[in-house]
């Protein structure tokens, strides 16, 4: 217990000092792009509005910066993440919300068949060493080497362009409304499958060799010579004893690398047009839309942290060391 | 090249009547290249039913490696390269291990033969509970006993060893370092084998401990009559509780004879030497003698006794012959005894063409 | 200065028992000289790498001199596929594509390598000092470090350099090494941690050496081999990072480098036009160097933990004598009657033996 609560208390300051970290920036950068844009749009703007905006921008130079830090805590724990200026007047809360659902479910669902897959890879790889799948190793150099969006290019080029299997952009059949019949879910499922493959396949590598490395160290470790000792099944120790205590790595490699297949995945939406969360930041940074871009910011880290937790929450799980009290 | 003995390997030896376990003429190498390196070559030993063998020598001796080889339980680089390793049931069947195929060697462990590892820091799985480990090496032979029962029986084995049977759920890491050497012996007797190895299983515990685990394992052996091949580096502990012990050296056996007469007769100018290191607890003071220089690079072995830069009583012939195991030459000895000495082996000495040098004093007391 | 070899050569061969088998057993099946930096140099996956990477590294030098065409100079050859005066064919203003990859090399190295030496140095500065301080300082670098490495990079650099008013290329290596510094400290400081604890560093402190010479001497050369990966990774992310915001359309003001030329060929639809020798070749030259930078990695890996070492010998070599190297099974060859060791004559009679079963009375 209190290996989680140790954890969660520095998610919390984790995101204090994201939140921080986007107080600062604006009120860092030359010049000020953001009054100009209030004063383009002058009457259009409620009081309401003008004050949020104020808030997170610091526009107000007469109000001090504690006071600045404390109003823009206020703003934001009251769900207020300000109006976007690209899409006027549309809050940046309602946007982040209807993008949200569909990068989670895109870049959720291809992860976990990838670390899936990639690990149960990685164990036979390295359970059985000095085979000719050793050989599978510079393969997948190649491929983790390759940016995510390349990948993604050759394979809109590929199965798109060329064989004109997939879709090359967006999310769903345009023509379709919205809902949760048959059709609707299909064309999703079929208008997600290349950019999921292309982020499976692009990422399978790194899980792959990381499991072959660590059931490799672990294969070395004296209690799997004891369970060979005792005269288990094969499969009982390379997965009882072997590959139980490799994953364990492997699992907290995984959340920590989730910054990092998150950003890839936005890469992946903007080739594709998908409209997640990732897709709106693009947007958002080519109209210089700075609310909307710190509201994609702050979402995206609070989705990376509740993922960090819930990979805490199975390394406990999995690993009793953890529950050790004192 | 090496001359080995013509008296060969044994021949003249008594053989051990009712043997358990005999390893003969066991050679291993460490690494696949074309240039290995020969740890163990030609070693014979043989375990008698019932009996405590203890087998001693220094760090990088083989000692280890000898029971790995034995059980095919070594680690890569390890290869076997020869030699027979013969297994004799209860009902008097022999098998040799190194023949068995996967099935059939899964199927003999633990079942005829365990192992009590080293380190018992490490011997345990961290993510399963001890009960689980226990049972699971139980139904891997047992299939027609059911969990429940499994972790009756594990309960029971540790009250054996001395341990709360409400231990059985708790992890490796709640357990202190006796305790899990405990756990160890307990898991290894699940099966009840006939054939108990130990490798050095007090070495990481304090002194108190030791006892403690060493009277357990005599205690053990008198109700279940397993035979146990005790390993470990600290010969003093062996005198205790084995009947027999075996001395290595370098890859290969330099003695073997009863403990007692290891003791107060050796034969060997290594067991002998061995012996003087340790201080007595009482009698007159001595002065403590070691030995000087340290154990050879057994990747640069040259022909000869292994231990000739390092003894006393060496002499011309053991640069070129390598000593073979044979009854010492000294009147009255136990005829169960062995010794690879070339001061005791005359006829191999002539043989070779050399002058035999006679036996020592130190190495021929009553 | 001591630099202590079982560091690199620590898992030697040691017996089950996990007591290393002292003074008798080489590390590695091959000749045993002493370890030194050449055994890096003899992994093949290494030198491969070392070698792409030199010919990019000699690319970004020279460039500007070889490249055929000024990259910006625009032709009347409009989308031209590949032909003897545009080997890679030309863009959508007719300018080369193969000069702007030449050109664009240096880009890509110079962000790369400053955005990395800056990350490895702030890593190992934070690492090294919280693993040897220990306590409250400790503690605090530590959390520094992990909410940098929880905190999404590509977002974080995204919005500092989108809201930044102009940003070249070496603003965005700062921004690269400022964000991604985190993951080389940690590893870092583990190391540092668990060298602290031995004798010899001990044995300086008993000695009066001052904490600053300690670290200098006695830790730092221990850790060149980690320091090494993580800088490896650590370019090999900022390359990824910079061509991806070059991709985007943030930060490389005029200069040209493999993302731009990937992000006109993506704004200007070449997919959709089929000008795959637009897109295609940049992406390949990514692929490559950061493949012969894992290469290169992997050689460290294997050199520090030779474990991962496929035991020295071709699989080839292994399966023709019969052995398969397994944990809990040791290969079983037998010599045939009368064969010297170590001679050819080797019969491998290993795991198919029939059962053999004989009646003693």
């Amino acid at each position: 217990m209190r290996f989680i609560g140790r954890r969660l208390a520095f998610y919390v300051i984790t995101l204090w000092a994201a939140v921080t970290i986007n107080f600062f920036i604006p009120r860092l950068m030359p010049g000020d792009p953001v009054k100009a844009l209030i004063a383009k749009n002058q009457g259009r703007i409620s009081t309401d509005a003008m004050d949020s905006l104020y808030a997170l921008f610091g526009l107000d130079q007469q109000v001090p910066l504690w006071q600045q830090y404390l109003d823009y805590w206020r703003t934001l724990l009251s769900g207020d993440l300000g109006v976007s200026f690209a899409y006027f007047p549309t809050p940046v809360s309602d946007l982040i919300n209807q993008a949200l659902p569909w990068t989670v479910g895109l870049v959720g669902v291809a992860t976990i068949i990838s670390f899936v897959i990639g690990t149960l890879i990685g164990t036979g790889i390295g359970w059985r060493r000095g085979t000719w799948a050793d050989s599978l190793l510079p393969i997948s150099t190649f491929f983790s080497a390759v940016p995510y969006f390349w990948l993604a290019l050759i394979a809109i080029f590929v199965f798109s362009v060329t064989l004109g299997w997939f879709p090359a952009s967006g999310s769903y059949d345009r023509s379709l409304v919205p809902g949760w019949s048959w059709e609707f879910v299909g064309s999703v499922i079929y208008y997600g499958t290349l950019p999921a493959l292309t982020i499976v396949i692009s990422s399978i590598a790194g899980w792959i060799l990381g499991m072959r490395n660590m059931v490799v160290t672990v294969s070395s470790e004296d209690y799997v010579t004891v369970a060979q000792a005792k005269g288990l099944s094969e499969r009982a120790v390379r997965t009882g004893y072997a590959a139980r205590n490799a994953v364990l790595p492997q699992v907290s490699s995984f959340a920590l690398s989730l910054g990092f297949i998150v950003g890839g995945t936005l890469i992946m939406e903007m080739v594709f047009s998908y409209q997640g969360i990732g897709f709106m930041l693009f947007n958002a940074v080519n109209a210089k839309d700075y609310p909307l871009m710190q509201g994609c910011f702050l979402v995206i880290t609070i989705a990376v942290l509740v993922a960090n937790i819930l990979a805490d929450f199975v390394y406990a799980a999995l690993d009793p060391r953890t529950r050790q009290e004192g | 090249m090496t001359l080995t003995t013509p008296a060969g390997h044994g021949s003249a030896l008594v053989p051990v009547k009712d043997p358990v376990l005999e390893i003969r003429n066991l050679s291993v190498d460490y690494g696949y290249d074309a240039d290995p390196v020969h740890v163990l070559r030609d070693v014979s030993l043989t375990l008698g039913r019932g009996e405590v063998l203890g087998l001693a020598g220094e760090s990088g001796c083989g000692k280890s490696t000898l029971a790995y080889a034995a059980t095919r339980l070594l680690p890569p680089p390890g290869l076997i390269t020869g030699g027979e390793v013969l297994f004799t049931d209860r009902d008097g069947t022999t098998t040799d291990i190194l023949r068995l195929n996967d099935t059939q060697l899964r199927a003999s462990r633990w079942q005829d033969l365990a192992i009590v590892f080293q380190g018992a820091m490490n011997s345990l799985n961290p993510v399963f509970r001890i009960g689980r480990q226990i049972a699971d090496g139980i139904r891997a032979h047992r299939p027609e006993v059911s969990q429940q029962e499994a972790l009756e029986r594990s309960a029971e084995l540790l009250e054996l060893v001395g341990i709360s049977p409400d231990r059985l759920r708790s992890y490796p890491h709640q357990l202190s370092g006796g305790m899990r050497q405990r756990v160890m012996i307990a898991m290894a007797l699940a099966l009840d084998p006939q054939v108990l190895i130990m490798d050095e299983p007090t070495t990481a515990l304090d002194v108190v401990m030791q006892r403690q685990i060493v009277e357990q394992i005599a205690d053990l052996r008198d109700r279940l009559g397993f035979s146990v091949v005790f390993i470990t580096h600290d010969v003093s502990l062996l005198i205790e509780i084995a009947d027999r012990i075996a001395i290595m050296y370098a890859g290969e056996i330099v003695e073997d004879a009863p403990a007692l007469d290891i003791y107060h007769r050796p034969r060997h100018p290594y067991s002998s030497a061995l012996l003087h290191s340790f201080p007595p607890l009482r009698g007159p003071r001595r002065e403590l003698s070691g030995i000087p220089g340290s154990p050879p690079d057994l990747a640069r072995l040259g022909a000869g006794c292994p231990f000739r830069d390092r003894c006393a009583f060496a002499f011309d012939a053991c640069a070129t012959v390598d000593p073979g195991l044979t009854i010492p030459d000294v009147a009255g000895d136990d005829p169960r005894r062995a010794v690879a000495c070339l001061r005791h082996d005359a006829a191999a000495v002539r043989a070779a063409g050399f002058e035999p040098q006679p036996v020592p004093v130190e190495l021929s007391l009553r | 200065m001591t630099v202590d070899i079982t560091l690199i050569e620590e898992d030697q061969v040691t017996g089950p028992s996990g007591a290393p088998m002292t003074g008798v057993m080489p590390s590695v099946p091959r000749r045993r000289r002493r370890p030194g930096r050449f055994v890096f140099l003899r992994n093949s996956k290494a030198v491969a790498g070392l070698v792409i990477l030199g010919f990019f590294t000699l690319i970004a030098i020279v460039g500007p001199w070889i490249a055929p065409y000024d990259p910006s100079a625009q032709s009347d050859d409009i989308l031209q596929p590949p032909s003897w005066e545009h080997w890679m064919g030309t863009t959508h203003l007719g300018q080369d594509v193969l000069s702007q990859l030449i050109v664009g090399t240096r880009g890509v190295m110079v962000v790369g390598f400053v955005a990395g030496i800056l990350a490895t140095f702030i890593g190992v500065v934070v690492g090294v000092t919280a693993g040897f301080i220990g306590g409250v300082g400790d503690e605090s670098l530590s959390a520094l470090s992990n909410i940098f490495l929880v905190i999404p990079q590509l977002p974080l650099i995204i919005i500092i350099a989108g809201q930044l008013p102009s940003a070249g290329g070496l603003t965005v290596a700062v921004v690269i090494a400022v964000t991604g510094w985190a993951w080389g400290a940690r590893v870092l400081r583990a190391q540092t941690l668990s060298l602290r604890k031995r004798d010899f560093v001990e044995a300086a402190r008993a000695n009066g050496e001052r904490t600053w010479r300690i670290v200098m001497a006695e830790i730092l050369p221990n850790l060149t081999a980690i320091i090494a990966s993580g800088f490896v990774g650590t370019v090999t992310f900022a390359v990824l990072s910079l061509i991806t915001l070059a991709f985007i359309g943030i930060g490389s003001g005029g200069d040209w480098n493999w993302g731009t030329i990937l992000f006109w060929a993506q704004s200007q639809l070449a997919l959709q036009r089929g000008a795959w020798w637009w897109f295609i070749p940049a992406g390949l030259c990514i692929a490559l160097l950061g493949m012969a930078l894992t290469l290169i990695n992997f050689g460290i890996d294997e050199f520090v933990n030779p474990r991962l070492r496929s035991t020295g010998l071709h699989a080839r070599t292994l399966r023709k004598r019969g052995i398969r190297p397994r944990i809990g099974f040791t290969p079983v060859v037998h010599r045939a009657p009368g064969a010297e060791a170590g001679t050819a004559a080797s019969v491998a009679r290993s795991t198919s033996a029939p059962f053999a079963k004989e009646d003693r009375a």
